[in-house]
């Protein structure tokens, strides 16, 4: 334990560290409530970025389809608020009071028994990592154990986002069709609208945050990381050797679905409504772009992607309402080019040695993305990457 | 069913204004002229972005995105608006200075930039939206931040708030008169719906399901909704074929408009053989369906570009010298027209920008020479005007055949809910 | 209700041809794919786009005749479906230069990078042709319907995409297995390196290859001006059914690419005809998900250079 925790400080510890005094002190301090909640926000969306480090850096599975999860997560938030939001009172002008209001001008005159549960925080808690990791389990165990991956399992992702999606529109009587769930209040009789309640739901989030990173380092220094890897890069070596290949890729779609559903309940809070908007294939593709501007091998720098995407997209339609989406095509096409580690691959390359004053070894030939050939021994080259995992994996 | 002939009962016609009784206004004059207008302490208590020679008002719609086809023109109309009320002596004495932010077709876009614009930037007013999902994720934020909203579309109703002022038709304004036109004229007895997939189409064949069956007692033959985007139709044509409806009854929305008339028409289903009546068809729409596609159609909408009134031969004439003589204008275009002008009165009816006033000092706002004729704000944020049946022509333009009294606006329809 | 035998037989006609025009729709869009996405393991998220490169070739063309020679409006169409490809092959060319050569080793991220693309070009046409949707003006024998007999009609549109598909698809077919590119191109599928052994210029024979891809896509958003819209993000709206039709029917195999295209015709037009259009698309995408988990190589399975 101790040798895995020294491991943990000296592969890249650092970063985590600066990544807590940057979003638990920096942004704070720096900006103003509704900026700080903007963050907040995007760092939601930072959840997302890093199940798919793990997924898709560390797992070397792409799935188009994580706002599926992210808004499974949102939704079952959204449930528990609505239902608070909807007391008789707050809806005495519906022909049914009690109901959300979206139940009622769709003709519903009783709540559906399947939302009944989600009066009680405790069931709407878990349901949000619940019901998204059960979906993951399912999709990823029927498909890893036939062995499809790659460019398949991307494209049957999104897919099922799809079907979610028209899904949700369709049947908007018991889900809120295209508006989604909207006009949420409170939680527990707390006013999550409120400048301070803002504040403090930044603060669980960012805490949340952090803790989610903490855990996927765990993972990833202990030996069910060190699989991951070499299953990514020589699955059938993983598989003669004994191992279930396919269950390591179902857990860690199933660990990257519950990390995006915890990401999608906190959007709920801070932004207080939830939509389909969050399911279909477009911000799916754009979680995976925070990915990838971060850096897939990065936690940490995953995060930094997601603000970064985010904050540009925000800045540049402010500042340059025209060009905008040509300076996002620059930076998804940019980065794809021109830096396939993402931040994380262009501080590891560029600044790290300088700070160390000509590393003393030399930093591995670039190899290409993940899904690569890199011999095991040889893995990406990332600072996030704990010493001695080499000789583990031969 | 309380209120059967709801728009058309006699005794609620005392409440409908009869505009031959009042003045006839031109288009609002200001009292003020730049510079000269009240101190700004006095115009603003709650610290707007208000100077002494400027206010800043916000517009908020999708100028990228899917979306953005259909919200050009509102952008347009609105601009076109402030232009002129500028060119005016603005408001108060003050320009209008706009802050235009981009809602990318996304809605959680929508809410965070009207927050930026409501807390950031302080507008007086925002001018915005198009959809009704992208007003249900700003609609918190406005009431929370109590801003100001001019929403420019049509909508399905079952909404009121404070803090939004309608200038669009609710569902029943346009849904109600068009369906009694179709029973009388056209003697429709069975009707055929069709909508995209979402809450407005959905709402409106709900009320019209309704009169249909308790006030027209006619019969109902089909519903169907298409996922907005689809972009086939086949299979709903040949449905079409079979139950042989008196009238189809469509708001299909978007992209799959374009492919659902195109293909109504490549099926033989010419409007001659099948009469059709939308509610979601406005000379945006046919521009980019074409008019060979359309001819013979008709549309329920308070506004056509073809309408012959003296106040719409300037806004059509402003619009064209602005944006091209080839620029055409849609229902939505002008109810984005209507928004600035209604809050420039609102706001010199109570001499102040403050929010709680402008809001208090809007029902009862009059505009008897708006691009579609008289106009009246109704105490619960939406306005009274006349609803009219175009049949349109192989130009892309609208002939109209029918047009209703001023009807008053109901967002909450008792009986059809 | 009662409906007389001969309406049924009519409408089951009609039904069968809707079927069949949709999978004509489906095969033009996945055709492009397939070779770009099925021979060559490239993703490219801007097919779509180019779709709509296609679908404004034909809005320019017609807008020119319009205002040069109205005379030969009956006339431009069949010339601006030949342009249409051609643009769509020289821009594809030049993507492939700029930005896919660079990624062949790594074909996620070339879904990256052409879905930047794909912003880019929607943006690009947003600029050129204005955010609003335009109807380019079709020439009369593409309108209206052929009525074989009373009761019957089907529609011309259909007629003439589904003709075209299937000039495409032969032409594609023929091109593939009976020509020197054709050979090229499955030589460098199955081995890149033996094909380069073996004298072939892979390089380019890739860069063809996708020039090629994105031609046929220019061609279906030609095409589809007759049957549904031409705006900035037209395109957006084929993208991800083209994707399905293509890895249902298992990427690699062209043949499973037509197969499935008409599975998935069929299924949706006959659901549709029971069902609500939303519930048959569920229902429609269900059946090929549950599919694919059961058998994940596609219809077709064969051996793909991963």
């Amino acid at each position: 334990m101790m040798k895995k925790l020294s491991n943990w400080f000296s592969g890249g510890g650092y970063s985590f560290v600066v990544l807590a005094a940057v979003i638990l002190v920096v942004f704070p301090l720096a900006l103003d409530a509704f900026r700080l909640n903007l963050v907040g926000k995007y760092l939601t969306y930072g959840f997302v970025a890093v199940g798919l480090v793990m997924l898709w850096g560390w797992g070397g599975v792409l799935s188009l389809g994580q706002g599926v999860f992210f808004g499974l997560g949102g939704y079952a938030m959204a449930m528990f608020l609505k239902l608070e939001a909807s007391s008789p009172e707050n809806t005495a002008i519906q022909s049914t009071p009690g109901i959300p209001d979206f139940m009622d001008w769709n003709q519903l005159t009783e709540l559906p028994f399947w939302w009944e549960p989600f009066n009680h925080l405790p069931f709407a808690l878990i349901a949000v990592v619940a019901v998204p990791m059960l979906l993951a389990f399912i999709i990823g165990f029927a498909m890893f154990k036939r062995r499809v991956g790659g460019v398949y399992f991307a494209i049957i992702t999104q897919a099922v986002a799809l079907i979610l999606t028209v899904l949700i529109i369709g049947q908007q009587g018991y889900t809120g069709g295209v508006n989604g769930i909207t006009d949420l209040r409170t939680m527990l009789g707390w006013d999550i609208r409120e400048d301070g309640a803002k504040l403090v739901l930044y603060f669980v989030n960012a805490v949340l945050l952090l803790g989610v990173i903490a855990l996927c380092r765990w993972v990833q220094v202990s030996k069910l990381g060190t699989l991951l890897l070499a299953m990514r890069d020589k699955e059938d070596r993983v598989r003669f050797s004994g191992y279930d290949v396919s269950m390591f890729k179902v857990f860690v779609f199933c660990l990257a679905a519950g990390i995006s559903a915890i990401g999608g309940a906190m959007f709920t809070l801070q932004v207080g409504f939830m939509s389909p908007s969050f399911v279909g294939i477009v911000p799916s593709i754009e979680m995976v772009i925070f990915a990838a501007v971060g850096g897939r091998m990065s936690l940490v720098g995953a995060v930094y992607g997601a603000l970064l995407v985010n904050f540009g997209k925000t800045y540049f339609s402010e500042s340059f309402p025209d060009l905008w989406l040509f300076l996002m095509a620059a930076l998804f096409i940019g980065v794809t080019m021109a830096f396939p580690n993402g931040l994380a691959g262009v501080w590891e390359k560029y600044v790290v040695p300088r700070l160390r004053g000509k590393a003393r070894e030399r930093q591995p030939d670039t190899p290409p993305s993940p899904p690569s050939t890199a011999l095991p021994t040889k893995p990406a080259p990332s600072g996030d990457l704990p010493k001695g995992i080499s000789s583990q994996s031969a | 069913m309380s209120d059967k002939n709801r728009p058309f009962n006699p005794t609620r016609r005392k409440l409908m204004f009869g505009a031959a009784a009042l003045p006839l206004l031109s288009l609002p004059v200001s009292r003020y002229a730049f510079g000269a207008g009240p101190a700004t302490s006095a115009v603003n208590t709650t610290g707007l972005a208000v100077t002494d020679t400027e206010v800043t008002v916000g517009q908020l719609h999708s100028a990228t995105g899917t979306m953005a086809i259909s919200e050009t023109g509102s952008i347009q109309a609105e601009q076109l608006a402030i232009d002129q009320i500028n060119a005016m002596g603005g408001v108060l004495g003050r320009t209008i200075k706009v802050i235009k932010e981009d809602g990318a077709s996304d809605w959680p876009t929508f809410a965070e930039k009207s927050k930026k614009l409501l807390v950031n930037d302080k507008v007086a007013t925002v001018f915005g939206c198009w959809t009704s999902a992208s007003r249900k994720a700003v609609l918190p934020i406005f009431e929370k931040e109590n801003g100001l909203l001019y929403y420019p579309t049509f909508y399905e109703g079952l909404e009121q708030s404070k803090n939004v002022i309608y200038t669009g038709q609710e569902a029943t304004q346009q849904i109600l008169a068009g369906l009694d036109w179709a029973h009388k004229t056209l003697g429709a007895k069975t009707f055929y719906l069709v909508g995209s997939d979402y809450i407005w189409p959905r709402t409106s064949m709900k009320i019209a399901r309704k009169h249909i069956e308790n006030v027209l007692k006619g019969k109902v033959v089909g519903e169907e909704y298409y996922p907005l985007g689809s972009t086939q139709f086949g299979s709903l044509i040949n449905k079409i074929k079979l139950k042989k409806p008196d009238l189809v009854f469509g708001a299909v929305v978007g992209g799959s408009n374009v492919a659902w008339f195109k293909q109504l028409n490549a099926a033989g289903l010419t409007f001659k053989k099948q009469p059709m009546l939308t509610i979601s068809v406005t000379e945006d729409e046919v521009l980019g369906i074409g008019g060979e596609n359309v001819e013979g159609l008709y549309s329920s909408m308070k506004y056509f570009q073809s309408l012959d009134l003296p106040g719409n031969k300037k806004f059509v004439d402003a619009f064209k010298k602005a944006y091209g003589p080839k620029a055409v204008i849609g229902d939505v275009t002008e109810s984005g027209y209507l928004g600035p002008w209604l809050w420039k009165m609102a706001v010199e009816k109570a001499g102040s920008f403050d929010v709680d006033k402008v809001v208090a000092a809007s029902p009862g706002l009059e505009w008897n020479e708006s691009p579609h004729g008289e106009l009246k704000l109704d105490p619960n944020h939406h306005l009274w005007m006349r609803t009219r049946i175009g049949e349109w022509q192989k130009d892309g333009q609208a002939k109209i055949v029918f047009e209703s009294d001023v009807i008053k606006p109901d967002p909450f329809p008792e009986g059809y809910q | 209700m009662e409906y007389s035998l001969s309406d049924m037989y009519n409408i089951a006609l009609m039904q069968g041809f809707a079927g069949l025009s949709l999978f004509a729709v489906l095969l033009l869009m996945g055709l492009g794919l397939a070779i770009i996405f099925g021979q060559m393991g490239v993703i490219n998220m801007a097919h779509g786009e180019f779709m709509t490169i296609g679908a404004y070739t034909i809005y320019l063309f017609s807008t020119l005749t319009e205002s040069f020679a109205p005379g030969l409006m009956n006339a431009y169409f069949p010339v601006a479906i030949v342009f249409a490809f051609f643009i769509a092959f020289a821009v594809g060319w030049l993507v492939e230069w700029g930005l896919i050569r660079h990624l062949y080793a790594r074909p996620l991220d070339t879904l990256l990078a052409t879905w930047g693309l794909s912003l880019g070009m929607q943006q690009i046409f947003r600029s050129t042709f204005g955010p609003k949707e335009v109807s380019p003006t079709l020439p009369d024998w593409l309108m209206g319907s052929w009525m074989p007999t009373e009761g019957v009609d089907i529609p011309i549109n259909g007629m003439f995409v589904l003709a075209l598909t299937i000039l495409v698809t032969g032409g594609v077919l023929l091109a593939l297995y009976k020509s020197r590119w054709g050979l090229r191109v499955r030589a460098t599928v199955s081995n890149r390196t033996m094909a380069n052994a073996t004298g072939i210029n892979t390089k380019k024979t890739d860069r063809v290859t996708f020039a090629i891809g994105c031609g046929i896509a220019g061609v279906a958003g030609a095409a589809f001006t007759t049957i549904g819209s031409t705006g900035p993000t037209s395109g957006s709206l084929y993208i991800v059914d083209a994707f399905l039709v293509v890895t249902f029917g298992g990427a690699a195999s062209l043949w499973g690419t037509v197969v499935s295209a008409f599975g998935i015709a069929q299924t949706q037009s006959i659901t549709e005809f029971f069902l609500s259009g939303s519930m048959a698309k569920v229902l429609t995408l269900l059946t090929i998900v549950t599919i694919l988990m059961l058998r994940p190589q596609g219809l077709f399975a064969a051996k793909v250079r991963r």
